[in-house]
């Protein structure tokens, strides 16, 4: 990573307050181009907020993000969606009533898809339902199997949260945030996704990953920051981190720590 | 145990016929075209010989009648069940459409031909203008914003006595005959009921349903959803505002009575026996409704307690609605094969 290129993502001084809670103070960092960048923190230290705020789904109170220099923070969630910036949610958000295939039409249609070409093609001229089933079956739907055209309501949660991975990727993404995708997912889901992730990176897709899953997290990341109680702990790489005090403290008692540190 | 029988089962008929996913078939045979056209065919021809069937003028005038309660049906099935906006505005379509309709024929002097397209499409400009602010409503909100328009409207002429006033306009061309007048919106009906379909299954179909699904993934695939619902809610209105036209050509009369809450709520309960989500039952359960309605007339005042009390029954014994169990249903023949 060369530090004369500006950053592909500024996020400056975001500060997010709930009534008189602040979510999110003062957080900020930057995001090169082609890197992995994992968010780690306990339970409700701001992480989703983050990816939020920067993808204009909520209102932040205070701060901006630049994206290639230019202000985002905000502009409606579609039109920054439409510039490539584009997350999966914690909580899947397939649409139940359609089968898997369709599910990824609607992104297929979607402006940026269209003018981009999207992700494998599918873009103006392309037939949807067969990129759409192209895209499922690089994710791991097997294509000669019932499960790319079963109702997305009838599809166990590993299959959700691929797709929710699709959907980012059929628009054809420069930056994805990961919203915990590997929460939920049982050890050998994970061991196929993560070499999922390091693809998407060699295809030059800079991703945010926020994860509990701390050791699948460290193979891929390049980098990690950590947030407690909406604050930045500290960013580093992944013995730097682990290293601090901070962290430690911030962690205790939490066993995987331990273990990855362990191992570390 | 006869040998031959032994050597025989029981087949589902649409078996081999879906091919992995509802909406796509493998048709090997005339039998199974038969069987997936039949029900098609029945509805079209039925509907087309219907003004034939009726014994009177009053009759055939009652299923004109049927028909745009059918429109209306249709558009709150289609707001309601494929893009998640539930909308009580039948009454504020049909008022605009016909108000229009009226300014345009006795103001301007345009014939039926003339007025119910200009009054379709600028009704349905107007409406979804007016509608456009409470967009990003959603549930109840939107269809008390809905309700509240046909309100105001009505106590707006009422009160500037405007536009005829208490008394409406009058003197509103009539159409050519009685079979132009019959026809033109059972038509309407087919084309828009098959349409609508289409439409559904489109691209553009299933990002509506994405909306009314998860509207949030929708915005995260960089789609706007105002955009979009605003399409929805013109289809929408633009098929009130073609019943509309046709009410006040129908009566030659555009009055404050265009704006009747029955606009919005027989479409309603038309959609809930027919079948929500279907498209055909709506317009089914408005062919029921509106009939049943007109026999029970010679009751005179107990008509309401009779409609209502068909009306609970339809609720309690067959909640999901005459299309959806009739589709299930068709789906479940079964044929006997040879082992």
């Amino acid at each position: 990573m060369s530090s004369t290129k500006p950053p592909l993502l500024q996020v400056n001084q975001v500060t997010k307050t709930f009534g008189g809670i602040f979510a999110l103070n003062d957080v900020s960092f930057d995001l090169h181009e082609g890197e992995i960048l994992g968010i780690i923190g306990p339970n409700g230290s701001g992480k989703t907020t983050l990816v939020n705020c920067i993808t204009g789904f909520i209102e932040m109170t205070a701060g901006e993000v630049l994206y290639r220099g230019k202000k985002i923070s905000g502009k409606a969630p579609h039109k920054i969606a439409d510039m490539g910036i584009t997350r999966t949610f914690q909580i899947m958000r397939p649409y139940y009533s359609l089968p898997a295939y369709k599910n990824l039409v609607i992104p297929l249609f979607s402006p940026r898809a269209k003018r981009t070409g999207g992700w494998r093609g599918g873009g103006k001229l392309g037939d949807r339902n067969t990129v759409s089933i192209d895209i499922l079956e690089e994710l791991g739907f097997e294509r000669e199997s019932f499960v790319p055209y079963k109702k997305a309501s009838n599809l166990p949660t590993g299959y959700l949260k691929r797709m929710e991975l699709a959907r980012c990727l059929a628009l054809n993404p420069k930056i994805i945030l990961c919203d915990e995708v590997f929460s939920g997912l049982s050890m050998s889901e994970i061991a196929s996704m993560v070499p999922l992730v390091e693809r998407l990176q060699m295809e030059g897709i800079t991703l945010i990953m926020i994860e509990h899953r701390l050791r699948e997290l460290f193979r891929v990341a390049n980098r990690i920051m950590v947030l407690n109680f909406g604050e930045k702990l500290i960013e580093g790489t992944a013995e730097e981190v682990m290293a601090d005090e901070r962290v430690k403290e911030a962690y205790f008692g939490s066993q995987e720590v331990e273990e990855v540190m362990a191992h570390a | 145990m006869n040998a031959t029988h032994a050597q025989r089962r029981r087949e589902r008929l649409d078996r081999g016929l879906k091919v992995r996913s509802e909406g796509i078939y493998a048709l090997m045979s005339w039998r199974e075209l038969v069987y997936l056209t039949l029900p098609r065919l029945i509805l079209i021809a039925g509907l087309l010989i219907l003004p034939f069937l009726m014994p009177t003028a009053y009759w055939q005038r009652v299923i004109s009648i049927v028909c745009i309660y059918a429109l209306l049906a249709l558009s709150f099935d289609f707001l309601a069940h494929f893009v998640g906006l539930v909308s009580l505005g039948g009454a504020f379509f049909i008022g605009t459409g016909g108000y229009l309709t009226a300014i345009l024929n006795t103001s301007f002097g345009l014939p039926p031909l003339l007025t119910i397209p200009i009054a379709t499409v600028f009704g349905a400009v107007i409406c979804t203008l007016l509608l456009l602010p409470c967009l990003p409503l959603r549930g109840v909100y939107f269809a008390i914003v809905t309700l509240m328009y046909p309100l105001l409207l009505m106590r707006v002429i009422e009160a500037l006595d405007i536009l005829g006033g208490t008394d409406g306009i009058v003197g509103i061309d009539s159409f050519a005959n009685r079979w132009i007048e019959q026809y033109f919106i059972i038509c309407m009906v087919l084309l828009f009921l098959f349409g609508m379909r289409r439409v559904v299954n489109q691209d553009l179909g299933l990002v509506l349903r994405a909306v009314k699904d998860n509207d949030q993934a929708v915005r995260a695939s960089g789609i706007s959803i105002t955009y979009y619902k605003t399409i929805a809610v013109f289809i929408s209105s633009a098929m009130g505002c073609l019943a509309g036209a046709y009410l006040v050509h129908l009566y030659m009369w555009a009055g404050l009575s265009t704006f009747a809450l029955d606009f919005s709520i027989l479409p309603i309960a038309a959609t809930v026996i027919g079948g929500a989500g279907t498209l055909v039952g709506p317009v089914l359960g408005a062919f029921i409704l509106v009939p049943i309605s007109e026999l029970l007339r010679e009751f005179g005042t107990l008509r309401i307690v009779f409609y209502a009390i068909i009306l609970l029954a339809f609720i309690v014994f067959r909640s999901e609605g005459i299309m959806v169990y009739g589709q299930r249903k068709y789906h479940q023949f079964e044929k006997w094969t040879k082992v």
